[in-house]
């Protein structure tokens, strides 16, 4: 046998045959709502990556080329779309509209549906800002999520700097700031509570209005909960997010929205609106995304952004779960 | 009870919660008693891995597995040891409550009077450690700057010291009578772990109310 890097695999024809047409079922929403599908080089300058987020940049595959340039190979598409409009589409007409079919590369521990080089489906609505910028990303993923047949799937909406300020409202810098927002990223509420706890002027009151928060996920009555917590980061955080579900229900897609103010996306490059794509039938998340108004900035370019990402591959997983629980439970 | 339909796909029916069989079982169901759930069937002499109870769906296995069902999301939610929990650390559960019970201690050991640990460490560089947990023993020596060589075994543990494969093991501790039988004792307390109730990332969103309510439930079991 001649093996394949870990994390890699072939696609053989019955499976590929599902996947192009989940492709073009897709591809055909997007274009319909006039976003445009453009394709980046799977290698990008290293520098380059970085400056879109210097953490997740950490690109896992990197190598020189003849002139001893440091390479490497993207982790997502939202960052070579920002180079892409930041160098080609100066002084071009808003919103801009692009969307993508396109491999990214991350050292995961590959199962199925995760593999370390993966397909992502997304958008990117450049020059429309929040909230309705945002309502519309929603509405496209909807219909694409429709388009698959994943009717059951839930998005979650949350936002991006509720924590950072509310870190900074606590007083809570540097190191035990970072590692807070990871035990919050990762749920770990056990360790969360004794960190937060050990944290010189943080009382148990805060501690639980802590914890409490990264809980609250449900209807629109969750703002009203998270309100009765207090704070001013709370204040604005739910003032973003009940604008951004208003603007949802005017377009009449809020229905299979849940506010989740425990969300919190591991890159970061995000700003405000967040969000993220589960289906019943699957343990994992089919892909996320949310408003990013700071990252073309880092490109010279200052545009409110937003976008969203499926991964192919766990979409498709999650169309044969379905249909088999169509076929049995139901 | 039905085996057909217990696929992956899921969303539908009572929530699956793993419970650990081995050292943890007991405790488990007495905490599940505690709440409501009938749990005298796991307690029987069925050799059934799954079992139905008013609203939960409990199915058995060991606790080393219960990350990996969890995660995938083919049981919702789940108890586990921190232990455990640690040793996966990159399985992706949400770890919800710590249950207090089940509480032993991941410690170093060597044997009673032999200086083999420090002497290995100071004349050869490094330590040749034994255990069943690689990755939290290779954490803790690097991140207290000591370089060890981990050897990875599954059985009995204590053996590795005494007939010369390793200087001394790192394992989890209860009443520390296995060590005192050995002729081993503890030379560094590494953390305490206790039992964890963790949930699967998309059942925490989807099946929300479900999951705050059994949280809740094993919560005021706890204050009890």
């Amino acid at each position: 046998m001649h093996p394949i890097p870990p994390g890699t695999r072939d696609v053989l024809p019955d499976e590929m045959r599902e996947l192009r047409r989940l492709h073009l079922a897709m591809i055909e929403v997007f274009e319909s709502r006039g976003y445009g599908e453009v394709s980046t080089p799977a290698i990008e300058y290293d520098a380059v990556l970085a400056r879109g987020d210097g953490r997740t940049a950490d690109s896992a595959y990197r190598f020189f080329d003849e002139r001893g340039d440091l390479l490497a190979l993207r982790s997502d598409m939202t960052i070579p779309i920002a180079r892409l409009v930041a160098s080609r589409y100066a002084g071009a007409e808003q919103p801009l509209r692009l969307c993508y079919l396109a491999n990214a590369f991350r050292a995961v521990r590959p199962q199925r549906g995760q593999m370390r080089e993966f397909a992502q489906a997304g958008v990117e609505l450049i020059g429309a800002p929040a909230p309705d910028g945002t309502a519309e990303i929603v509405e496209v993923l909807e219909a694409t999520l429709d388009a698959a047949g994943l009717d059951r799937a839930v998005i979650g909406l949350g936002d991006a700097d509720l924590y950072r300020q509310l870190l900074n409202e606590l007083g809570i810098e540097g190191e035990a700031r970072d590692s807070i927002l990871d035990r919050l990223a990762a749920h770990d509420l056990v360790g969360l509570e004794v960190e937060l706890s050990a944290l010189d002027g943080i009382g148990d009151e805060q501690v639980a209005t802590c914890i409490a928060l990264s809980q609250l996920r449900g209807g629109k009555e969750v703002l009203d909960e998270a309100r009765s917590l207090g704070g001013a980061a709370v204040e604005r955080a739910t003032a973003r997010l009940g604008e951004t579900f208003e603007a949802l229900e005017a377009r009449g897609v809020a229905d299979r929205v849940q506010i989740d103010l425990g969300l919190l996306r591991d890159l970061g490059y995000y700003s405000g609106a967040i969000l993220e794509v589960y289906d019943p039938a699957l343990g994992h998340v089919l892909g996320g995304g949310g408003r990013y108004d700071e990252l073309l900035e880092r490109f010279g370019v200052n545009l409110p952004a937003a976008g969203f990402a499926l991964y192919l591959e766990r979409v498709h997983v999650a169309q044969m779960e379905e249909e088999s629980v169509g076929g049995g439970a139901r | 009870m039905s085996v057909a339909g217990m696929g992956q796909a899921r969303g539908e029916g009572p929530l699956r919660l793993a419970v650990p069989r081995g050292a943890l079982l007991g405790e488990t169901l007495d905490a599940l008693d505690a709440i409501g759930i009938d749990t005298s069937e796991v307690r029987g002499e069925s050799r059934s891995l799954i079992f139905e109870t008013e609203g939960l769906t409990l199915v058995t296995m060991r606790p080393s597995d219960v990350p990996t069902y969890v995660e995938a999301g083919a049981a919702d939610v789940g108890i586990t040891g921190k232990d455990v929990l640690l040793e996966q650390h990159d399985r992706v559960v949400y770890e919800l409550l710590d249950l207090r019970f089940g509480r032993c201690r991941m410690v170093l050991a060597g044997r009673k009077g032999d200086q083999r640990l420090g002497e290995s460490q100071r004349r050869l560089g490094m330590m040749r450690i034994a255990t069943k947990y690689p990755r939290t023993a290779e954490r803790h020596f690097e991140q207290t700057g000591r370089q060890v060589e981990v050897i990875d075994v599954k059985g009995s543990v204590e053996l590795a010291p005494l007939i010369g494969l390793a200087d001394g093991i790192v394992d989890l501790v209860a009443t520390g009578r296995t060590l005192e039988e050995n002729d081993l004792e503890v030379r560094e307390e590494i953390l305490e772990c206790t039992a964890r109730f963790v949930a699967n990332r998309v059942a925490h969103k989807l099946r929300a109310r479900e999951v705050d309510g059994l949280t809740g439930k094993l919560r005021e079991g706890l204050a009890r």
